[in-house]
């Protein structure tokens, strides 16, 4: 059952990957003039030879398709440089938006796709109804021989798979187009727009979250709090994140996911966000004092009540992604005193960079002067863009789950979880407690801990658990096998004795 | 501070590690802690977690390897083959010596050999060292039914860890229910049926009349003369099988002390400063035997909590001046598959003659607790429960304060350690007072988790 099970899910994963390889991609001079929202570069683009001689032209392969795009505007461009006319170049990228336009896909698409998906969710639900035969209790046998969730040839093969996937995705999305094509439907239905490849990841992340989630809330079904907080994950990436931003944008809104909270939020303070959401009125202007009243003075309070996890387990989508889907992968974070130390280093410098960023970005905003200490504002978001937004939290923090456990983001490098991480540490009631002298030093906190806190140093010594990087998920607590740990808020009655 | 002295330890579990770890914070001695089985120390109760594929071997070493240079820790990895008392030596079995000036036992147990079954027969061990896991995961692949004799913690690990390849597991059990010699009966049985539920089968009232091998080929290349082919047991009942693991209990290490001369009985003889006969020789841990154990103790407890509270005393001992061994409040706690144990203060398996004892179940829920008291005075005496999670602290507090079971009982939400969202069973539990008393009834004193966070 379990093979036939891993079977269905391998087939589905060979539609789903055919499905890139098929569809037919025509240009039109109508697609060049949707699609290049600048006239001016639409006037040139579309009398360039080679763009002329793509019209009307059917292509079957994607490759060639954006190799002979590419190459025309590249191909105008350099000649501009060479003549040094830097403000003649054509330095914005319509790759995507003109092949993605091009594309007609054809009904198999949707059948492989649908079937695809269908045979991924069916066998991961197969294998979660086998798991729920077995009884109730920590399901931890052989993570450490398996492959997959030891770091084996298998975990490696993921790795770099997703890797590749984010890569493709963050920076030549055109070559997904047939994925995109897949799910436009459900984008037209929801906001009214075609989908791009950020609503196509948007799905993708929101699925793997409520299936996974299903796998996880099965798998602890002796513990509520495991649960609840699944359920919570659960609902705020499908609501929150996914639908409520399509419904926004379907009612002319700024698109905004409401519980995103800056600096995580690193765009939150971008002139252009700001300036979208003034002009778009009271609700507009509520969404900017909401995202300003979350930062300043929700997040810490929460967390000076409840710990960070309120935000990082409960409601997170980053943390959402790596309780569910990333699971099986939190046995694999570093525990060591080195790692601890670098974690400090980059997580602190993260924040540092995210408020450097903001500054200038407030500065341009409030002066209108695009450079502040001879830096241009504008560099400095790219910079931080490419480097935290896009290669640190994407590729590195969802990639490395194999291979350096599901919190990677969450523990080196958000700027949200360094800001709650200080409150934590120096002004919460929470913290995990440890009962009396009952460690046995086995060690299944600290491995199972996602953020690599060394948990069974504090437990074995009879110290309570109080770390800036603790996300409070509470499987620590779970799988002591003597009941030594519990995440506790408040002053309890111990305090007295 | 005295001068300073060569601390040697033999023996690098709990006992001796917290022995290394508080004489190095209560002073600067040489310290060498000896081991013949392993380099570093490692969890010997989370041996069972590495079988399972639940964690690696390194996951169980609770100090990462610089600490124990940072300390000024010297670890020698190497088998003491002599003591000799007169002249403060030690003799290795490379035929190194050691000289120390204190010498601290802390050499362990062993499991218990079973008389009817021949030495040296394949397929059939404990579990106790790295070594025994080493050559239980050798022969593992080859098993197919195991039989485990004896009901107690490390025969249920054994049966977990064999039950999680596959295997098919029968339990001997001479009591009456599950580890029935510490349990009570009603507890015994909920042990017995939740193992049974978790797919190992369990003999009860069962024991050992003797076994039958068969003779390995000479092609065979392990040492081993002869294979284990099935067990007959007392009753009759013969049960084929290619594993036979022996947890019928373990004994303390005593044979280099007693070799040097130094008094032992079941184990080292130590007095209540943990001193042996010898003059600076100490026995902590699983290997010492108490000559005067405390009201209500063993004089021989091979738990991890007690060599850990040794440990912490000899040191004191050493470094400042004699203290006695008290170890306060008896406490244990294991896990029987899924099922979570803690015990607090004393609870035998059968009431004493002036004790009274509140017993609730949920049976469904897998969960019950136990209070025993004074009959006279009501005054709680110890706690056993299973399924739920309690303060270690408030428990203890609670004996140690003499409180009432009505009190208590009121009073449970104070003692509850299960994670947020759990459900409570407190109401259950003094329904069933209620019901039991019904001319003192008593009311749960609420203590909202939300308010106390809020207000607390």
């Amino acid at each position: 059952m379990i093979k036939f099970s891993y079977s269905l899910i391998f087939i589905g994963f060979f539609c789903l990957f055919s499905i890139l390889g098929i569809g037919e991609f025509k240009l039109t001079d109508g697609i060049l003039k949707k699609n290049i929202y600048s006239e001016n570069h639409y006037a040139v683009i579309s009398k360039l030879p080679s763009v002329q001689k793509m019209i009307g032209q059917n292509y079957s392969s994607k490759i060639s398709f954006i190799s002979d795009l590419q190459s025309a505007v590249n191909q105008h461009n350099s000649v501009l440089k060479e003549q040094k006319q830097w403000d003649k170049v054509i330095w914005t990228d319509y790759t995507f938006g003109v092949t993605n336009g091009s594309f007609t896909a054809p009904n198999l698409l949707y059948i492989l796709g649908f079937v695809g998906l269908f045979f991924i969710i069916l066998g991961v639900f197969l294998i979660i109804s086998q798991e729920k035969k077995s009884p109730t209790g920590i399901k931890n046998n052989d993570i450490f021989k398996k492959s997959i969730s030891s770091r084996g040839i298998l975990g490696i093969i993921l790795g770099c798979f997703l890797i590749i996937f984010y890569i493709v995705l963050y920076w030549f999305p055109e070559y997904l187009v047939n994925w995109v094509a897949l799910v436009n439907p459900i984008s037209k239905l929801l906001s009214g727009n075609p989908a791009s490849q950020w609503f196509l990841y948007g799905l993708l992340y929101t699925v793997a979250i409520i299936v996974m989630g299903i796998r996880f809330i099965i798998k602890y079904r002796h513990s509520k709090y495991q649960q609840f907080r699944t359920g919570s994950v659960i609902f705020f990436q499908t609501t929150f994140a996914f639908l409520l931003p399509e419904i926004l944008m379907r009612l002319n809104l700024p698109y905004q996911d409401l519980k995103n909270i800056f600096p995580l939020d690193y765009t939150f303070f971008f002139d252009y966000k700001i300036q979208e959401k003034i002009n778009s009125g009271t609700f507009g202007i509520f969404m900017l004092g909401w995202g300003i009243f979350l930062f300043l003075v929700g997040t810490p309070l929460m967390t000076y009540f409840y710990g960070k996890r309120w935000y990082c387990s409960w409601i997170c989508g980053c943390g959402g992604l790596a309780e569910t889907v990333g699971d099986s992968f939190r046995q694999l974070s570093d525990k060591s005193l080195k790692s601890w130390k670098i974690e400090r280093y980059t997580i602190y410098g993260v924040l540092v960079f995210a408020g450097i960023m903001t500054v200038f970005t407030l500065y341009s905003f409030f002066t209108g002067q695009s450079y502040l200490l001879g830096i241009p504002s504008y560099e400095i978001q790219k910079w931080y863009g490419f480097f935290i937004g896009s290669i640190f939290a994407g590729v590195v923090g969802t990639g490395f789950y194999p291979l350096m456990g599901n919190r990677v983001w969450c523990r080196f490098g958000c700027p949200l979880a360094a800001y709650m991480g200080i409150f934590q540490r120096f002004k919460s009631k929470f913290r995990i407690t440890v009962n009396g002298g009952q460690c046995i030093s086995c060690g299944n906190c600290s491995t199972y801990c996602e953020m690599g806190i060394d948990v069974r140093a504090y437990a074995q010594r009879g110290q309570d658990v109080v770390r800036a990087s603790c996300v409070g998920c509470g499987v620590c607590s779970a799988v002591c096998p003597r009941g030594v740990l519990n995440l506790e808020t408040g002053s309890i009655i111990v305090d007295k004795f | 501070m005295s001068e300073l002295k060569h601390i040697v330890i033999i023996g690098n579990g709990i006992a001796g590690v917290t022995a290394a770890r508080n004489i190095r914070k209560l002073s600067d001695h040489k310290i060498t802690l000896i081991s013949s089985e392993s380099e570093y120390f490692f969890s010997r109760t989370a041996l069972m977690y590495v079988y399972m594929g639940h964690q690696k071997l390194e996951h169980l070493k609770p100090y990462e390897d610089f600490f124990w240079t940072k300390n000024r820790i010297d670890l020698l990895k190497k088998h003491v083959e002599k003591v000799d008392i007169s002249t403060k030596n030690l003799l290795f079995s490379d035929g190194q010596t050691l000289h120390y000036d204190t010498l601290i036992f802390a050499t362990g147990s062993r499991y218990r050999w079973h008389d009817a079954v021949p030495k040296d027969t394949l397929g059939v061990q404990g579990l106790y060292s790295l070594q025994d896991l080493e050559k239980l995961e050798e022969i593992s692949p080859k098993i197919k039914k195991a039989v485990i004799v004896g009901g107690g913690l490390i025969g249920v690990e054994l049966a977990e860890m064999l039950h999680s390849r596959d295997i098919e597991v029968t339990i001997l059990v001479r009591e009456s229910g599950f580890w029935g010699n510490v349990l009570p009966q009603e507890e015994a049985k909920l042990v017995t049926k939740h193992i049974e539920s978790r797919g190992a089968k369990i003999l009860l009232n069962s024991e050992i009349e003797r076994v039958t091998t068969k003779v390995l080929d000479s092609k065979n290349l392990s040492p081993n003369p002869s294979a284990i082919k099935s067990i007959i047991t007392k009753k009759g009942e013969i049960l084929d099988c290619d594993f036979l693991g022996l947890t019928i209990g373990v004994e303390p290490q005593k044979d280099l002390a007693a070799a040097a001369g130094i008094e032992t009985n079941r184990g080292i003889l130590v007095n209540d400063c943990l001193e042996t006969s010898v003059k600076d020789i100490f026995a902590i841990g699983d290997c010492s035997e108490l000559r005067n154990p405390t009201k209500g103790r063993k004089a021989t407890e091979p738990i991890w909590y007690t060599g850990k509270m040794m440990g912490e005393t000899v040191a004191e001992s050493i470094c400042q001046k004699s203290k006695k061994y008290n170890p306060g409040i008896f406490f244990n706690s294991a896990k029987f598959f899924d099922l979570e144990y803690q015990t607090y203060g004393d609870i035998q398996p059968i009431l004493a003659e002036n004790e009274s004892s509140f017993y609730w179940e949920n049976s469904q829920e897998e969960k019950c607790l136990r209070i025993n008291y004074c009959t006279q005075d009501e005054a709680v005496i110890g706690f056993n429960v299973f399924g739920i999670r309690f303060r270690q602290v408030v428990c203890q507090q609670w004996i140690a304060e003499k409180r009432t079971l009505s009190y208590v009982i009121e009073h449970l939400e104070e003692a509850n350690f299960d994670p947020e969202f759990f459900k409570n069973c407190q109401s259950e539990i003094v329904a069933e007072y209620n019901f039991k008393f019904p001319e003192k009834t008593i009311k749960l004193k609420k203590n909202s988790g939300f308010w106390r966070t809020i207000f607390g």
